[in-house]
């Protein structure tokens, strides 16, 4: 039987070596590289030294327009995670009570954006909110303004973007929270004569907390590293964490600063995982 | 009044719906205009983008370039992943769980995290700008969901088929290809549509990886919307929503998209 089990194993990491390769090779050489990056000395053109250094850190740290960066990163992904909660949880809710054989179609068409390309649906936004875009046409055709209002190319066009982009991962979060919530005790709390409302406040809304927890950690995460909603809404005049990485690598060229900022956003996910942790196990009390 | 609460509940959820909709409807109906910038509605109607945007030769490159990549790290995700799914579902070895969580990690990062990092780690060894540092990049984002999905549709078949056979007198190759790999092909067929749409599909570590003379769709397409915005990327962009829509339904009807992404 033993000889059974080594050959097992063997087999088992013969069949996985490429795989386990492929990561390795991929994924974590990158990382570790990023972090010693991170570590190596530029100069003021931007280009790559030798040695360590903790500069870059120091910089982040010390300088305010990355205190800046941080805070509007903050700020925006906060914003969308909570837009995408609003909009995210009465979906959830329809869908999760929809007894109708069109049930299945409309759980699909509230993550189908999950299957279009990201750089379409901020076009898409672009379309909408444009200068010449159907609010702005809208607007006019109704006469309520003369000169269109700025929708994009600002935080506000970032904010509708991001929200409508996080939104998928919000509803199957609290979708699948919902499925797991037992229907007799919202069942229970209505024969004894709660009106609807209180048995949403009593029983719904506190059992489905653990998933508002987690949809939120997901979308926040999503938020703070989104690039391409940013970039495409903000029109290059919104600057974030991640439009920052961007770039100092692609743009300055100052790859050590560019890897410090990558790191910064890895250390504010293990915070926000670690405290959404402790969140989720209080509320499922 | 119970009536008119729940209208008002359906209302508010049918306008939650256009919220989510509207951009891509928006970007289909625009893709029709005869304007020669955004504006909506236009002000006339026509094929005009269509025309340019076959006559492109920015996106003709693009396109050919995502198709061969996409179909290559597609094939080569199922060829690495589809045994180590295998290992990990079908094998029980000490420390598979710690396998798959190694596998999937790639997914915890963040694209922009990992994009800089291969970009890093992929300039100096000259792979930056060229097909195999393409491959590679896409596959590390990509692997990860066939191994997921393919174990997870292996786990779920019952074993007993495959111990029956075996019993039966089969040889373990037997038994893989007559038994194991007809039951699991639903699950390699949603890996690969996945694996092939992600890789189509991928903007942000492309970013990172491209050159000027090798660059993908999506990087094209986003280098144009952000230089520009005319209704060209509203034509490009419905070609490949319905492009997208054809290849889910296909799997849809052969396999099942909910059940073969394991929920």
């Amino acid at each position: 039987m033993a000889g059974d089990r080594e050959g097992r194993r063997g087999l088992a990491a013969a069949l996985s070596l490429p795989a386990v390769a492929t990561v390795s090779l991929g994924f974590l050489l990158p990382v570790v590289w990023l972090a010693r990056m991170s570590l190596n000395p530029s100069d003021a053109s931007g280009a790559l030294g030798e040695g360590w250094t903790l500069h870059h850190y120091k910089e982040l740290v010390t300088d305010s327009f990355y205190a800046d960066l941080a805070l509007a990163s903050l700020k925006m992904s906060v914003t969308a995670t909570f837009f995408a909660l609003m909009v995210g949880y009465p979906i959830a809710l329809f869908l999760h009570r929809l007894e109708s054989r069109w049930k299945t179609l409309l759980v699909l068409l509230a993550i189908c954006p999950l299957l279009v390309s990201g750089v379409v649906r901020a076009y898409g936004w672009i379309v909408i909110l444009g200068d010449a875009g159907w609010i702005n046409s809208m607007l006019k055709g109704a006469g309520l303004i003369d000169r269109p209002i700025r929708l994009v190319n600002n935080h506000v066009g970032v904010a509708i973007g991001l929200t409508e982009s996080l939104l998928p991962y919000m509803t199957l979060s609290l979708l699948a929270g919902l499925g797991r919530l037992d229907r007799g005790l919202e069942e229970a709390a209505r024969t004894l004569g709660a009106s609807p409302l209180r048995t949403f406040l009593r029983i719904t809304l506190p059992l489905s907390l653990p998933a508002v927890v987690l949809g939120s950690t997901i979308c926040f995460m999503l938020a703070i590293s989104a690039f391409v909603t940013p970039r495409l809404l903000g029109g290059g005049r919104v600057f974030l964490l991640a439009t920052e990485i961007y770039d100092q690598a692609l743009l300055t060229l100052n790859w050590p600063l560019a890897a410090t900022i990558a790191v910064a956003i890895l250390v504010l996910f293990s915070l926000v995982l670690v405290a959404s942790g402790r969140l989720q196990r209080r509320v499922a009390q | 009044m119970r009536g008119i609460g729940a209208i008002a509940a359906r209302l508010g959820v049918a306008l939650l719906y256009v919220f989510i909709l509207a951009p891509i409807m928006l970007v289909i109906a625009i893709s029709f205009s005869g304007d020669n910038f955004i504006a909506f509605p236009p002000r006339s109607w026509g094929l005009r983008w269509y025309a340019a945007l076959f006559a492109h030769d920015g996106f003709a490159r693009g396109f050919r370039v995502s198709l061969v990549l996409a179909s290559v790290v597609t094939a080569l995700d199922l060829l690495i992943g589809v045994p180590a799914a295998y290992a990990i579902a079908r094998l029980r070895f000490p420390g598979r769980d710690g396998l798959l969580a190694f596998l999937t990690a790639p997914l915890l990062l963040p694209t922009i995290v990992l994009g800089l990092a291969i970009l890093l780690v992929f300039y100096p060894l000259k792979l930056a700008a060229t097909y195999p540092g393409l491959i590679a990049a896409h596959m590390v984002v990509t692997l990860p969901f066939v191994v997921r999905i393919v174990a997870t549709a292996l786990s779920t078949l019952p074993g007993d088929i495959e111990d029956a056979a075996a019993t039966l007198g089969a040889s373990p190759t037997t038994v893989f290809r007559r038994v194991t790999l007809p039951l699991m092909l639903p699950g390699v067929i949603a890996a690969a549509a996945l694996a092939f749409i992600l890789s189509f599909d991928e903007v942000v570590i492309s970013l990172f990886v491209v050159g000027p003379r090798l660059s993908t769709l999506p990087v094209e397409l986003f280098r144009y919307v952000e230089g520009r915005t005319d209704p060209m990327v509203a034509a490009l962009s419905t070609v490949l929503i319905l492009a997208t829509i054809s290849v889910v339904l296909v799997v849809e009807r052969s396999v099942g998209v909910m059940r073969s992404l394991g929920r």
